[in-house]
């Protein structure tokens, strides 16, 4: 590890400006529970930090069932799952902040930084993908503009961010009437274990509850970037909830997924793996809003 | 010889005597270790897995500021092609020290190349960077079949077979073969009705300590060195050093931390001696650090291995013959543990016309270390699933056919010698009568089995002194590292004697200087041959307070008995003395009292377990689910029961880990790609339910409170174990280690 220069940010054009002038040898420090252990391990090399966790845009945490929910990027998962409101109402994203390493790394991890971190399996962006966030970023010299979660990553490690760009917070829309949200990814272990395959489901139902108004899918370390599935997502549209209909839609989510062989799974097994998670994901979404 | 029989001290939980230290975070271990002046120590490591290492070039390194030295393979002395004995295993010291520093190949990636010294630890890491060395690349041969092969990539030119004592003409990976044979195998296959034969792989595996190796050394202008570390073994330590580095061992002074876990694999050597030549460079104190990725990249873990077994038995149940053939991945260097596999593979059970063939082979991964019964569990997960086949094809109950065909003491084994008494009925029949081998299986996917591990145990050398405190305790020295309890179950074995509370025993692991030559902590050897020491030190304490109440009561000691912790005479006169009160009478009746024991042990007693588990297989992902666990073992005696449980539940939890998911997974560079605990998988406790272990005593007649070793039996039967469910919750037999999902979904044909 290489000493480098630890600067907390009071404001978001403060922040902005440090980043904008180290340009990729600086990085925004949230919970840090991915950037500190790449310095230290080496596998990045970087001469600042520009903490945000004095950010006040960046800490927010509001939730109205009319305007949905304001998610600043560093709050931490477990400020999130410790809020009865956003846990009712986006059960799918509350699913991936429970089970992103342990109890004391969710003290500090935050979504904006697992979204930041751009890993194709990181546990947060399918849930992120299927609830509809909308990524909104701070640039230098005051602007702003905002990105769909999906459009977000761009490779392994890489993401739209420009230099000098900030994530700052996400707004995610209310969730709509007869509608929930499920997220699910298979690790060999039951703790401890980083998605060999993830999957989120968002799912509108009608008011009898037995056919699917829409449904959007979102996939984990299947690809370079997690993916919305959204011709498996479409197929379901109007469909009564059926074995072959989900049959299908899991189908159609396997035919997008492009995945490799590494040390976590082998990319037939992935493939496999798309086709169970995507079944399991609408139908635990399609449960949750049977039994609300 | 030891009978079935209680005692006041052995065979009870009192709290270990290290437990506040360790609770409360103040116990000591190597990396704590601090003194004035120190330096600090980084290792510059092979990138490659195979290759020649064409020149070094460290005069950039030694020139960066704060650096205060460098060492290479340059900076060995002479050493002679000699076999070393280093305890639990011996290894030819030019191996020893090449493997330390590589000279001319590097042969695994991780393989230690160089290292620095400086003023701090991120200097020394800068530093590295500046060391040029030139490598040839090389092809890797990285399994063990690979390996074999005629044209396969050579790691050692001038290595040649040892092929039953002759040397091949050409030279090969295959460090050596042996057979054992007895009887007509033939003539047993003619015999039976049922004939199974299958081939299994494992992978590599690591022991998965929590403590990363350390050392820190001190070399003085006397010529004195000192090297405080964490070890197996201080002797092992001081002995290799020695050697490596052409030191009189006398010169040599190792000081043993606390241990974090070793298993096995805290006995070879890898960054003591790079510590000890640093500070002989530079004077100074110097403290070298492993990182994780250094433990799983550059430590020896247990091999890889083909296992073939075959084995034939008639309709009624009874073996006929049976053959295994053993390949086994020494790692870089000769010295695979496939001599105590090809012991262990048929040990339960008489086996009156078999072969046993053993292939010790080199590849190009770390050099392999010992592991908790090295070699039993690879040879094991083999013969017990051909057992469990050829159970399901006569019809007979698993547990009855180990019953059936259990070995009996005298019976001649494969490789020769007669079968000592061992529990092996004993643990079935526990197995059989606990309440999980009846319980209904509920649910669908769901399965269960059995299998049976069976390990040697070792004797080998140990010292304890005792001394006497005028308060009427004793201080009781041992060289034993304490891993699992045994400073708890060594001193209670001493107070067992002296008849006084196991609280009133101060225990103290000593470094070489300050207590008798001990062999290493291995081979289950601690707690019945260094327990057998402090018996025997116990004894001499005993006799020496004897004389001293003859000499309070002016009479003959053989007028003095001694039982229940006190001291009489017997001559008439009605006079008594406890422990504690003769204690406080020492200093007028001639002074000190000190209590010498040395045990060299020839009947360690081997020790032998039955292990049933519920698995539940979803058949979707390929997962394994660990339901239920019950493992059963023969401790001849348990000193205390707390930690030979402990010892059955940790040793059955790291089989289960190799079992599901544990493995070493290479790329085609020959470089591990998961050489970390998130990518390694060992279970969590999410993973695993209570393991329930079921403690037998079948008194070892060798050990004089029945003791038998008992930490490495409980790792080898879970494969087997695991295998045998999986088959009857899928009706798939898995032939590879480890089960992992994947390789589930691809034997039930799902991918």
């Amino acid at each position: 590890m290489r000493a480098f220069e630890y600067v907390p940010a009071k404001t978001v054009a403060e922040a902005t400006s440090l980043l904008a002038e180290k340009g990729d040898q600086a990085k925004p420090l949230a919970g840090g529970t991915d950037l500190i252990v790449m310095v230290r391990e080496n596998r990045r090399q970087l001469e600042r930090m520009v903490d945000i966790k004095d950010l006040p845009e960046a800490n927010v945490l509001s939730y109205s069932p009319d305007t949905g929910l304001e998610l600043g990027a560093a709050v931490p998962c477990h400020e999130i799952y410790a809020d009865d409101a956003v846990s009712a109402a986006y059960p799918g994203l509350i699913d991936a902040a429970k089970i992103i390493g342990g109890t004391a790394i969710q003290g500090r991890a935050s979504v904006g930084g697992n979204l930041c971190n751009a890993s194709p399996a990181a546990d947060t962006i399918p849930p992120l993908i299927v609830l509809g966030a909308i990524c909104v970023i701070a640039g230098p010299n005051g602007s702003t503009r905002e990105v769909p979660a999906e459009q977000f990553c761009t490779a392994p490690g890489q993401t739209v961010l420009e230099n000098g760009e900030l994530l700052v917070s996400f707004k995610i829309p209310p969730p709509p009437k007869n509608s929930s949200s499920f997220y699910l990814r298979f690790i060999p272990r039951n703790e401890m274990d980083i998605a060999v395959v993830g999957a989120g489901a968002s799912v509108i139902l009608d008011d009898s509850k037995t056919s699917i108004v829409s449904a959007r899918i979102g996939l984990a370390a299947v690809a370079p970037t997690p993916l919305l599935a959204e011709e498996a997502g479409a197929s379901l549209a109007g469909k009564e909830i059926s074995d072959e209909a989900i049959d299908a839609a899991a189908e159609a989510a396997q035919a997008i997924a492009s995945p490799i062989s590494d040390m976590r799974g082998t990319a037939e097994q992935r493939t496999h793996l798309v086709g169970v998670l995507t079944r399991r994901a609408l139908n635990g979404a399609i449960q949750r809003v049977k039994e609300a | 010889m030891a009978e079935k029989k209680d005692y006041k001290v052995v065979g009870t939980r009192p709290i270990r005597h290290d437990g506040v230290d360790k609770v409360t975070g103040r116990a000591l271990y190597g990396a704590d270790f601090q003194t004035v002046g120190l330096l600090h120590g980084k290792v510059l490591r092979s990138p490659h897995a195979h290759a020649r290492i064409k020149s070094i070039d460290t005069s950039r390194a030694e020139a960066h500021p704060g650096v205060r030295a460098v060492v290479t393979a340059k900076d060995f002395p002479a050493v002679e092609d000699k076999i070393a004995d280093l305890g639990e295993g011996a290894a030819n010291v030019k191996d020893l020290q090449d493997n330390v520093l590589a000279g001319d190949k590097a042969l695994y990636k991780g393989h230690q190349v160089a290292a620095v010294a400086a003023i701090d630890p991120h200097t020394a890491e800068e530093a590295l960077e500046l060391i040029d060395v030139e490598y040839e690349v090389l092809p890797p041969v990285i399994k063990v079949l690979d390996a074999m092969k005629e044209d396969a990539p050579l790691l050692h030119e001038d290595m040649h077979t040892d092929e039953m004592g002759e040397k091949s003409e050409k030279p090969s990976n295959i460090a050596a073969h042996f057979q054992h044979k007895q009887g007509d195998p033939e003539k047993g296959y003619a015999e039976a009705d049922v004939v199974v034969e299958q081939e299994y792989t494992t992978e590599t595996v690591h022991q998965g300590y929590i403590e990363p190796h350390n050392a820190t050394a001190l070399y003085n202008p006397d010529g004195q060195l000192t090297i405080w570390c964490s070890t197996q073994g201080a002797f092992a330590v001081r002995g290799q050093v020695s050697e490596i580095l052409q030191i009189p061992v006398s010169k040599v002074k190792v000081v043993p931390m606390e241990i974090g876990g070793g298993f096995g694999g805290k006995i070879n050597v890898y960054i003591k001696p790079i510590a000890a030549m640093l500070s002989m460079k530079t004077g100074k104190p110097v403290k070298v650090l492993m990182s994780r990725a250094d433990v799983f990249e550059g430590t020896g873990p247990t091999p890889g291995s083909y296992v073939r077994v075959k084995m034939g038995a008639t309709n009624d149940g009874r073996i006929t013959a049976a053959e295994a053939y053993l390949a086994f991945e020494a790692g870089a260097y000769p010295g695979s543990p496939v001599g105590a596999a090809a012991f262990c593979v048929f040990s339960p059970y008489k086996v009156e016309n078999g072969t046993v063939d053993g292939y010790d082979v080199v590849v190009n991964k770390p050099k392999t270390a010992a592991y908790r019964a090295p070699g039993a569990t690879n040879a094991a997960f083999a013969a017990e699933t051909v057992i469990d086949e050829i159970c399901e094809k006569i019809g007979m109950d698993p547990l009855e056919f180990r019953i059936l065909n259990s070995a009996t003491e005298g019976d001649i084994r494969i490789d020769g010698p007669p079968a000592p008494r061992v529990g092996f009925i004993e643990t079935v029949e526990a197995a059989k009568d606990h309440p999980h081998y009846s319980a209904p299986l509920e649910g669908e996917n769901v399965g269960r089995g059995v299998a049976s591990g069976y390990w040697p145990n070792f004797g080998m050398k140990s010292s304890v002194s005792i001394n006497v405190t005028g308060d009427g305790t004793i201080s009781l020295v041992e060289g034993s590292t304490d891993i699992g309890g045994t400073r708890a179950s060594i001193a209670m074995q001493a107070a067992e004697v002296l008849g006084i509370p196991a609280e009133s025993v101060t225990p103290t692991v000593a470094d070489t200087d300050s207590v008798g030559y001990t062999d290493v902590t291995g081979g289950s050897r601690t707690a019945f041959a260094t327990g057998y020491a402090a018996y025997e030190a116990a004894q001499d304490v005993k006799q020496q307070m004897i004389e001293r109440a003859a000499k309070l009561w002016e009479v003959d000691p053989e007028e003095v008995q001694f039982a229940d912790g006190v001291f009489s005479s017997v001559n008439g006169k009605e006079q008594e003395i406890d422990f504690k009160g003769l204690a406080e009478r020492l200093d007028e009746t001639g002074g000190p009292v000190v209590g010498r024991g040395t045990a060299d042990p020839n009947q360690p007693g081997p020790s032998i377990g039955l292990h049933v588990v519920d698995v539940e297989v979803d058949p979707d992902t390929g997962k394994i689910d660990i339901l239920r666990y019950t493992a059963t073992q023969d401790a001849g005696k348990a000193v205390h029961p707390s930690y030979v449980e402990g010892q059955i539940q940790g040793g059955a939890v790291q089989g289960i880990g190799w079992a599901l998911n544990e493995e070493y997974i290479y790329n085609e560079k020959g470089e591990m790609t998961n050489a970390s605990f998130l990518d390694y998988r060992i279970p969590t406790c999410l993973d695993l339910p209570m393991i329930d272990a079921v403690i037998v005593e079948v008194p070892n007649p060798g050990h004089p409170f029945g003791v038998r070793g008992v930490g490495e039996t409980p790792i080898i039967a879970p494969p087997a174990a695991i295998a045998n469910a999986v088959y009857r919750a899928t009706g798939v037999r898995l032939k590879e280690l480890p089960m992992s999902p994947g390789r589930v979904l691809k034997a039930m044909g799902k991918i």
